[in-house]
């Protein structure tokens, strides 16, 4: 196991070179000059091509991309063209909303989508189950935008119970912390919830069909135990996959949510940068990104072996 | 009480939480929550020229002088000055105890590095630069100006609005690059930057400088005392429109820079929320030609253009149906200020005339002719005015090739002076704040000095005398005579087509007094109860 997982990591670094040099040729390609963003509407020509220069964009690719790629190795993000700060300190300074929103609607997720699921399928055909279903194909039908829009004003302006937006961190106590997030991560987790519904109650359907839950109610046990103890251990591999793609579901969510709710996470810096052409800012954010979402897979491999011994690495 | 609150002391208490941070009413008082209209990403007014900076720093930094509401430089920093008889060197008197955020002392080498760097990239302070034979300080207190020719719109360019600002720097640093931007925020002015809570895009923290000197004067604009009534402003960036109008209506801040027209009925059934026009000069529409190429290099075709235009056409598309937020103009210049003129504006304000238009483009022999529009698709209005200008161009009887893009390329693209057909363009649009069009001083755009022209490069030997009229003028009416002979000078040549005048809306709290209406959020006299 720890070979495979040494393995697996050491495996993600191709991954990482080839992402990097795609993020890095896809701005290099994108039309856009932040020299003329920063120069302003009255520059001329000339002081734009000063800016560009004194920021290096005039030098070639594989000089820029090589320059880059040996900072990375180094551990150095390099520094934003508009900030003038480390691309680390900026991302240091987004990432705990960022994670707290990511970890609060996993959890909230979970916590309400698979129970639902599992219930739909003993239930199948019931109304319990069409209730269920057709709150999955709301939640997935609604754009995160929309249901934030319409949680905030039913929530925050109307009756006064959370805030509109904005982030409180931890350290500044648990429940300011929480009621900052209580909204986003129902906004963001409604899509989520609609989908790990929606495949628990498909894979378990599939599970409860199988002799064995014959066999087990043959004998005597109770429905819980049934569901949660026998079914739902086997219906959990798939489960588990959709829950690690759902993160990249959930990143690209951050971005909108983050936007509507003024959280000022990665997803807002990712939206800036891009808006400003801010690149070195751009690439360490997507680097990071892709580097979570790498690491999630693997985790996400690991736990295949928890839920069924029978897979082995 | 309000509800969240209890509910906050409810959960807290239930719970066993850690205590929620619970501000008193005098600090409440003391705080400003401003939503500006983007991110503050960086604090170098000199280096980068966006709008936010230039008003973040205007908090920052003090200038040498600054423009009233009339556009009249008063002095600020300095005590006053005197001119030689021949009109060539300037001597400015520092005001006494003047100390940057830092402790140390504002000295004379201070503002010499500073209008230094401010000169290289300031369209006028590269003219001061080119008059200039000596730019020293003999003393601490005294900043010496020797020109090589009179320049008598001195003051205006070290107190104009307009950015780049001539905000003086501590000399360490001002000695950066012009291309390069500075590393820390340390300005004179009435408020401190609070560098360590600064997240880049997002918030940025305002606090009270103790040792400020403000003038006795009230404040006007950039002129006079700029008092604060605030221990801190805090800026935070509200991406979403929509969000930042619930957030005032939350009473979660006290005050939005620009609102989106569609919000404004919302919140204006809130009666604890105060919603006006940000600034009456607002901005001014623009239809810019490619004056090197057919058909826009001949004068006929580009009056035809004027004179088929509705600037109605255009401001509805720009601002929908709210009459309010828009102004017919007449005028390269906006409406209410000192110097307005409509002088030659009868082919913008008469009845459209497209027979007539058609006519005069077949008498140039450009009927027919290929046009590219250049179309920034990222920027509502401008998407909007190239929508009206495509239509209007099909009326006229010209091939349109409309190429969208964002506008970041399209500000590369209108660099280039390639014929439209290999790279280069006929049209596009854009629009120029309203303030920093009152005057020539700034006005890039009404310039027609040929290759070293704005984009588009207009060439015209009136319209640069008229402007070279107002920078000789000595008085007022001398100036106002040079903006009306500019103006004609510019309808008869139409540099380029003034589209209309429009506006936008700001809100506060009406617990909040003393905003005014100007070119930049103006926090100086505002208080809060």
């Amino acid at each position: 196991m720890l070979a495979y997982i040494v393995r697996r990591v050491l495996a993600t670094i191709p991954v990482m070179l080839v992402v990097a040099f795609f993020v890095f040729s896809l701005l290099y390609l994108a039309p856009g000059d932040p020299a003329a963003v920063i120069a302003g509407d009255q520059a001329t020509p000339q002081d734009v091509e000063r800016i560009r220069a004194s920021l290096g964009l005039d030098r070639p690719f594989l000089i820029r991309f090589g320059e880059w790629l040996w900072r990375i190795m180094q551990g150095d993000l390099g520094v934003s063209i508009f900030t003038n700060l480390p691309v680390s300190h900026m991302i240091a300074q987004r990432i705990e909303p960022t994670t707290s929103l990511m970890i609060l609607t996993i959890t909230l997720a979970i916590a309400i989508a698979v129970p639902l699921g599992v219930v739909a399928a003993w239930k199948a055909g019931s109304w319990l189950d069409r209730a269920v279903m057709a709150f999955a194909v709301f939640g997935f039908s609604v754009p995160v935008f929309v249901t934030g829009y319409v949680l905030a004003y039913i929530f925050a302006l109307e009756l006064d119970w959370l805030p509109v937006q904005g982030y409180t961190p931890l350290s500044q106590g648990f429940w300011p912390f929480l009621e900052n997030l209580i909204l986003p991560s129902v906004a963001l987790g409604s899509i989520y919830i609609a989908l790990i519904a929606r495949i628990t109650r498909a894979t378990m359907l599939e599970v409860l069909a199988q002799d064995y839950i014959r066999t087990a109610k043959a004998k005597g046990l109770g429905s819980g135990g049934i569901l949660f103890l026998h079914a739902l251990k086997n219906a959990a591999v798939p489960i588990s996959t959709v829950i690690g793609i759902g993160i990249a579901l959930l990143i690209g969510g951050a971005v909108v949510t983050e936007s509507v709710f003024a959280i000022p996470g990665l997803g807002r810096l990712t939206v800036d940068a891009i808006l400003r052409r801010d690149y070195p800012v751009i690439q360490g954010v997507v680097l990071l990104f892709s580097f979570v979402y790498v690491l999630v897979n693997l985790a996400i491999d690991l736990l295949y072996t928890v839920f069924d011994p029978r897979i082995r690495y | 009480m309000r509800r969240r609150a209890i509910i906050t002391a409810l959960a807290a208490a239930g719970l066993g939480l850690a205590a929620p941070a619970v501000h008193a009413q005098g600090s409440a008082a003391r705080t400003l929550r401003f939503v500006p209209q983007a991110g503050l990403s960086s604090l170098d007014p000199i280096w980068g020229t966006q709008y936010v900076v230039r008003n973040a720093a205007a908090l920052v930094w003090d200038m040498l002088y600054g423009v009233d509401s009339q556009f009249r430089p008063q002095p600020q920093m300095a005590e006053g000055h005197a001119v030689s008889p021949d009109g060539l060197v300037w001597t400015i008197r520092l005001r006494e105890g003047l100390r940057f955020h830092d402790g140390e002392a504002v000295r004379g080498r201070d503002v010499v590095a500073s209008l230094e760097r401010w000169m290289v990239r300031d369209p006028m302070g590269q003219m001061v630069r080119a008059l200039r034979q000596d730019l020293a300080a003999p003393d601490d207190r005294t900043v010496r100006l020797v020109l090589s020719a009179p320049y008598p719109k001195l003051l205006h360019a070290l107190g104009k609005q307009a950015a780049p600002c001539a905000f003086i720097m501590p000399e360490r640093l001002a000695r950066t690059d012009p291309f390069t931007p500075i590393t820390e925020a340390i300005g004179s002015g009435p408020m401190r930057f609070r560098a360590d809570l600064w997240e880049p895009g997002r918030r940025a923290v305002f606090e009270r400088f103790p040792d400020y000197l403000p003038r006795p004067e009230p404040a006007d604009w950039l002129a006079g005392g700029k008092r604060i009534e605030f221990e801190t402003i805090e800026w935070t960036a509200t991406p979403d429109p929509a969000a930042a109008a619930a957030l005032l209506q939350a009473g979660e801040v006290d005050w939005v820079e620009a609102v989106l027209p569609d919000l404004v009925p919302a919140l204006r059934r809130n009666r604890a929320i105060a919603v006006e026009i940000a600034d009456p000069m607002g901005a001014i529409g623009a239809l810019r030609f490619n004056h090197l190429h057919p058909p826009f290099d001949d004068v006929r075709v580009r009056r035809a253009v004027a004179m088929s235009a509705d600037q109605q056409d255009y401001m509805r598309a720009v601002i929908g149906s709210d009459d309010v937020l828009w102004r017919r103009s007449p005028s390269f210049f906006p409406p209410d200020t000192p110097l307005y003129s409509e002088t030659g504006g009868e082919i913008l304000s008469g009845p459209r005339d497209l027979d007539g238009a058609r006519r005069m483009i077949a008498e140039a022999g450009r009927a027919g002719s290929e046009v590219v529009l250049l179309n920034a698709t990222d920027l509502a209005p401008l998407r909007a005015m190239a929508e009206v200008s495509e239509a209007l161009f099909c009326a006229l009887g010209f091939q349109v090739v409309t190429e969208n893009m964002s506008w970041g390329e399209l500000a590369l693209r209108r660099a280039r002076k390639d014929p439209p057909g290999a790279g280069g363009w006929n049209v596009f649009h854009t629009w120029h704040a309203g303030a920093d069009c009152a005057t020539p001083a700034a006005y890039t755009a009404i310039r027609a000095n040929g290759p070293d022209a704005w984009f588009g490069w207009p060439q015209n030997e009136e319209i640069e005398a008229a402007v070279a009229a107002w920078f000789a003028a000595e008085d007022l009416a001398a100036e106002r005579a040079a903006v009306a002979r500019l103006n004609e000078a510019s309808m008869a040549f139409m540099t380029w087509v003034p589209t209309g005048l429009f506006m936008s809306y700001q809100a506060w709290r009406r617990n909040l007094s003393g905003i005014g209406k100007g070119p930049m959020p103006l926090f100086w006299g505002v208080a809060k109860t």
